[in-house]
């Protein structure tokens, strides 16, 4: 069983289009490749919009947590406030913390007594261990949730990461262990994993334990720029990189920078997609782009990429 | 005013929407300040071209363990909610990449056997473009998963100057990095695309500002093609539409060689003008209501 990660520093080079057309050339055919998919760009998970997923299972995902003060016990003699590191933690004469509490401000005017923001709390209880009276208790945070899908191409894991909450690396994580568990116990040839924007903390959830990383890239100075940082990351995590440039023809300057950029890198490029209005319509259709209109000149471009791909997945050591 | 940028999905434009308002502005005398909030890829000085004048270092203090002094107690240990720092067989072990620099193992230490180290998460730089715009940055080191630290460090070194435009170009989502960012803007500009994509992530970015009471409108990049179902939610949801930009491939072939958008198409210098005086006079109606 091998493992590959769709990433592309940049938001919005074609990672979710990509990973459904491979997930959708991977099942069929004659000798289709076993694959489980995994979303995991939970703060704006889209696999799913194409792939017409019938959910199984959904799991509450309980994410960070946050302090929470007991206003009748608290003596208001500000610890919390001095161990604070996240400024999380005020008095109702802050203007950013008298907004908190503007629906009902009489006891904290009253008494002064500390004002948690929830948004900045990061939730190393650092104040509870800290707090005279014991004052302070941490709660757990409903963060989101995760699915098990049946999809047109085989199960699907995905989640949904409420707005505003924390701990998305966290639950990319986890979207990924149920992923590789399902994997192994039934077998599976591949876990398909649909990567987020950005080289942080989800980024690094989602390339950990891959066997290789497909870096989704397009010929725009941001993006070639983003490319690099990428490929900084998965080298730095010693994960194995192949690239390919999506809407090569809008900027044929860019697309050559690239190729010789990888070309002097030894990171091989499997291939280019041209810039294609098919790929659009078959997401207003809910479909992949090799489903929809096998014949354009995208999903011929990403038939020819997912070959290679196979490929480069068969000659890895397992 | 504080304008943040933002968007839920990636590529929708939200760098090219941030950039030409900071430049339009700039062009007619508004003192403007940028900051580029998206840290792990930050695109801004691309189209801006500042000049860096001033850096610093985006440290976290984390513990060091004094082994001569440390019982083995692991009161630290237990203290810590991001398994940073451990007890195995009487020795007590860091793990920086988990630690978050809160500095509570070091409060508890019943020995005083912690003491704080700096680790370098990322750099902030600062400068001025050829516009005259106040431009600063921050850069996440590669490898390292926290890119809050650098946002909220980046805010505190170049506080809004009052009477400024302050522009902050956030990241992509609608996790942690998306709040830091947004957190204490005036306006939030969600920008957007008319797909199903850009629809799912929108409704997503919407919530997001709603969570944290700032009022947002839309931008509509590449509008006349995908479908209708972005006006229509914009619609129901409440959230004006304040520009549309068409889906032009000269416009694309321009932004892609790293042009901004006012220079391929001048014309748009007055409608982000116009936009801005469209937010201010939008906020003034929120206060009276």
């Amino acid at each position: 069983m091998k493992q590959l990660v769709v990433l592309s520093g940049k938001g919005g080079t074609g990672k979710t289009s990509v990973t459904a057309a491979f997930a959708h050339l991977a099942a069929e055919g004659d000798n289709p490749i076993q694959t489980v998919l995994a979303d995991a760009d939970v703060d704006a998970a889209n696999l799913e919009l194409v792939l017409a997923p019938q959910t199984e299972l959904r799991e509450d995902f309980w994410g960070g947590k946050l302090a929470q003060i007991d206003t009748d016990a608290c003596t208001s003699c500000g610890s919390c406030i001095d161990v604070c590191r996240f400024d999380a933690i005020g008095t109702i004469e802050q203007p950013g913390f008298s907004r908190l509490v503007a629906d009902d401000p009489t006891i904290y005017q009253a008494t002064n007594l500390p004002i948690i923001d929830p948004v900045a709390c990061d939730g190393c209880a650092a104040c509870v261990h800290q707090c005279p009276e014991g004052a302070i208790r941490m709660q757990d945070q409903l963060a989101g949730k995760w699915f098990r899908s049946e999809s047109r191409y085989g199960p699907l894991f995905h989640a949904a990461l409420i707005p505003a909450q924390e701990n998305s690396g966290k639950l990319v994580t986890l979207v990924k262990q149920h992923a590789r568990l399902k994997a192994l116990d039934e077998d599976f040839d591949l876990v398909l994993v649909d990567g987020p924007p950005g080289i942080g903390c989800p980024v690094i959830s989602a390339t950990s334990g891959a066997d290789l990383a497909l870096i989704v890239t397009e010929p725009t100075a941001a993006g070639v720029h983003d490319m690099h940082r990428v490929l900084q990351t998965t080298s730095h995590f010693g994960v194995k990189a192949l690239v390919c440039i999506n809407k090569a023809d809008i900027h044929p300057g860019g697309t050559a920078e690239i190729e010789e950029f990888c070309r002097d890198q030894g990171i091989g490029i499997v291939g280019q997609i041209p810039f294609d209005l098919t790929v659009t319509a078959a997401m207003v259709n809910g479909q992949p782009v090799t489903a929809f209109q096998p014949d354009a000149p995208a999903s011929r471009s990403l038939r020819s990429i997912w070959q290679s791909v196979v490929n480069a997945l068969a000659e890895l050591p397992q | 005013m504080i304008i943040a940028v933002a968007s839920g999905k990636g590529g929708t434009g939200k760098t090219t929407i941030a950039t030409s308002l900071a430049f339009s502005l700039s062009r007619q005398g508004v003192t403007v300040s940028f900051l580029d909030c998206d840290v792990e890829a930050p695109n801004a000085h691309l189209f801006l071209h500042p000049e860096i004048r001033r850096t610093k270092d985006v440290n976290i203090l984390i513990p060091e363990v004094n082994a001569d002094l440390c019982t083995g107690s692991g009161r630290c240990a237990e203290v810590c909610e991001f398994h940073a720092i451990v007890v195995l067989g009487g020795k007590t072990l860091v793990f920086p990449e988990l630690c978050h620099g809160c500095g509570s193992c070091t409060l508890v230490c019943p020995e005083a056997a912690i003491t704080e180290i700096p680790k370098t998460l990322g750099i902030l730089e600062q400068g001025i473009t050829d516009a005259g715009i106040d431009f600063a940055r921050g850069l996440l080191n590669v490898g390292e998963p926290m890119a809050v630290p650098i946002i909220r460090q980046l805010k505190k070194w170049c506080p809004p100057q009052p009477g400024s435009l302050v522009v902050w170009d956030s990241p992509p989502g609608t996790s942690c990095p998306v709040v830091e960012s947004v957190r204490g803007a005036d306006y939030v500009l969600l920008v957007t695309e008319p797909t199903p994509f850009g629809l799912h992530d929108l409704r997503l970015a919407a919530e997001l500002t709603q969570e944290l009471k700032i009022p947002a409108g839309v931008v509509i990049n590449r509008d006349g093609f995908g479908d209708a179902q972005v006006d229509e939610f914009c619609q129901q949801a409440g959230l004006p539409i304040l520009m549309r930009i068409p889906l032009e491939r000269q416009i694309g072939e321009g932004i892609a060689q790293g042009v901004n958008l006012i220079e391929i198409r001048p014309e748009y210098e007055d409608r982000f003008r116009q936009m801005s005086s469209q937010i201010e006079s939008l906020l003034v109606e929120d206060l009276v209501i």
